[in-house]
């Protein structure tokens, strides 16, 4: 297909045929006052050379050269040559999703390859082939519990993303089913777990908490796992920072993982297209939301990969699919695959050392608001000044600080959430210290 | 294949076979025929209220998922377990072994608007 404007005479050819005479003719039959009736406001034409300044001009607007300390779901990490290389290979990049899907034997395997290190990651036994981003394949985690336990009500830690939590709130706004919200521990930063067992019951689909938590808080899921399965209900566990899985145990207590994928090769972009996960049990195999690659043979015994259990997708199921996702996020999924190939399990692991080790450096002789284990985020109370002050005189010394998070949490205004990786440097993370020892 | 003469078809290729106050729901052998190999059935729990005429569950064949139609109205007594682990007894045993499930009837009404073998056989042109 060639995406190329029509020149004169084609269009001058194609009118012929419709027996018009010109391309207002073609839309005769509009009502006038649904047509504009001057051309569109844009500025004219430009050449090559314009543009390219004008490109070069706002690429140098970029904030180059500052060291950022800023994570809450979105995180600065090392993003290897080999994942832009492959994924803007012509064969990826401009076939990103496979219409024709078995002819797409190179992307079916790509995929295929990204579920089953999503499954090596996560613990679980069968991932789709991506979601959108961590923050819809919640709402998608959350109807599939409901699905599978026939319960309408969720129950989600106040310590999930809050923006996740939004894009689950905006998802049942319309729904017929509901959202309550748990609490966090005051001390630790950790679940409440009283606050979890006194609204749990017979009516809760699933139970929604993310590890590490939004305070970079590690959880214990074991306990939060037992108290939803005592009532039927289902645990959904939900990470933001890919990283920590090649160092925290796979969270197996959990019925269904969803989560962000961003950290693993996926540049920030403004906040997207990044690309998600959901992993499950085999179990679920069929309430699974979006597509799944299967392994299969030929007509003529072959290895061959397929699009498999299609008959839960709106194609064919219409309005009772398992979701009307009926896509995946292939190309950015690709960027993942690549990455987690270039670290590989060792790599991952080393790497998750890393993060693990310069944030507990960066929180070395500052005060922490919250005690509980923590991987690369913690939150800092800021002392006699405001957290958005002590982001200002960093922003002079060229480093982006933390979040600031009363935004989100009134009780914890005057907190900054931190984050160190790996591409922290021991020289910035001491002027951070510094700033918050003023 | 036999289509037996005690049995009461819909017009969506279901059959119910009712002794006593309970229903046996099965698909006809002309259904599993249409949907070709059956590798998935999905069924109501037993306690489910169902109504004549909406939606008991769904088959999923190779080729397609496609709903199945409660004859009567009542509450799901008992499901096949036999179908979780072999759905391909549907498409051998369609009007026997793989039944789907059986339904306590709520009252006698529903089954006269169902067909009998032979209209059944009519309808479906074979």
């Amino acid at each position: 297909m060639r995406y190329l404007p029509k020149s004169d005479a084609e269009r001058r050819e194609m009118l012929a045929v419709c027996g018009l005479g010109s391309l207002e003719d073609l839309y005769a039959h509009l009502p006038a006052e649904t047509k504009l009736d001057r051309p569109l406001a844009l500025p004219p034409g430009q050449s090559e050379y314009e543009i390219l300044d004008y490109f070069k001009a706002r690429a140098a607007e970029n904030a180059a050269g500052y060291a950022s300390f800023l994570g809450a779901g979105v995180y600065a990490h090392y993003r290897p040559v080999l994942c832009d290389v492959v994924a803007s290979r012509g064969e990826f990049l401009t076939s990103y999703t496979p219409y024709q899907a078995e002819i797409a034997q190179g992307t079916l395997t790509t995929i295929f390859e990204f579920q089953t290190m999503i499954c090596q990651l996560t613990g679980m036994e069968v991932a789709n082939a991506s979601m959108y981003d961590g923050s819809t394949a919640v709402p998608e985690a959350a109807l599939m519990a409901m699905r599978i336990t026939g319960r309408e009500r969720v129950l989600v830690a106040r310590s999930v993303h809050p923006e996740y939590r939004e894009v689950l709130a905006t998802s049942a706004r319309n729904g017929r089913w509901q959202v309550a919200t748990f609490g966090y521990d005051a001390a630790s930063g950790s679940l409440d777990m009283a606050d979890l067992e006194s609204q749990l019951n017979r009516e809760t689909a699933c139970v929604i908490v993310q590890s590490p938590n939004f305070f970079g808080v590690v959880e214990q899921l074991k306990d939060a796992a037992a108290l939803a399965h005592q009532v039927g209900a289902l645990l959904i566990m939900v990470f933001t920072e890919a990283v920590s899985l090649g160092l925290l145990a796979p969270p197996r207590e959990a019925d269904i993982v969803a989560g962000e994928l961003q950290s693993f090769a996926i540049t920030p972009s403004y906040g997207g297209p990044f690309a998600g996960i959901i992993a499950t049990r085999e179990k679920y195999i069929r309430q699974i939301p979006g597509r799944l690659v299967g392994l299969t043979k030929d007509a003529a015994g072959n290895r061959a990969f397929c699009l498999t259990l299609s008959t839960r997708e709106q194609h064919i199921r219409r309005e009772k699919a398992t979701s009307n996702i009926c896509t995946n996020q292939a190309l950015i999924a690709l960027m993942a695959t690549v990455f987690m190939s270039v670290y590989g399990k060792a790599g991952l692991r080393e790497l998750a050392e890393q993060n693990l080790a310069k944030a507990h450096y960066l929180a070395g002789g500052v005060e922490r608001r919250f005690d509980a284990p923590f991987f690369n985020e913690f939150v800092v109370p800021c002392r006699g000044r405001s957290p958005e002050a002590v982001n200002a005189a960093l922003l002079e010394k060229k480093i982006i600080g933390g979040l600031p998070l009363g935004r989100f949490y009134p009780e914890l205004a005057n907190c900054l959430l931190l984050c160190a990786t790996e591409m922290s440097k021991r020289a910035d993370m001491d002027l951070v210290r510094e700033a918050l020892q003023a | 294949m036999n289509y037996p003469e005690n049995y009461r078809y819909t017009k969506e290729h279901e059959w119910v076979c009712v002794e006593g106050d309970v229903g046996t729901v099965g698909l006809t052998f002309h259904a599993q025929s249409e949907l070709g190999d059956i590798v998935y059935v999905d069924m109501p729990a037993p306690g489910t209220a169902v109504k004549a005429g909406e939606t008991l569950g769904s088959v999923e064949s190779v080729k397609a998922v496609s709903d199945i139609y409660s004859p009567v109205s009542g509450e799901v007594v008992e499901v096949n377990e036999i179908l979780k682990d072999a759905p391909e007894k549907l498409n051998a045993d369609p009007h026997g072994e793989a039944w789907l499930v059986r339904i306590r009837l709520a009252g006698p009404g529903d089954l006269e608007d169902l067909m009998g073998a032979p209209e059944y056989l009519a309808y479906v042109g074979s």
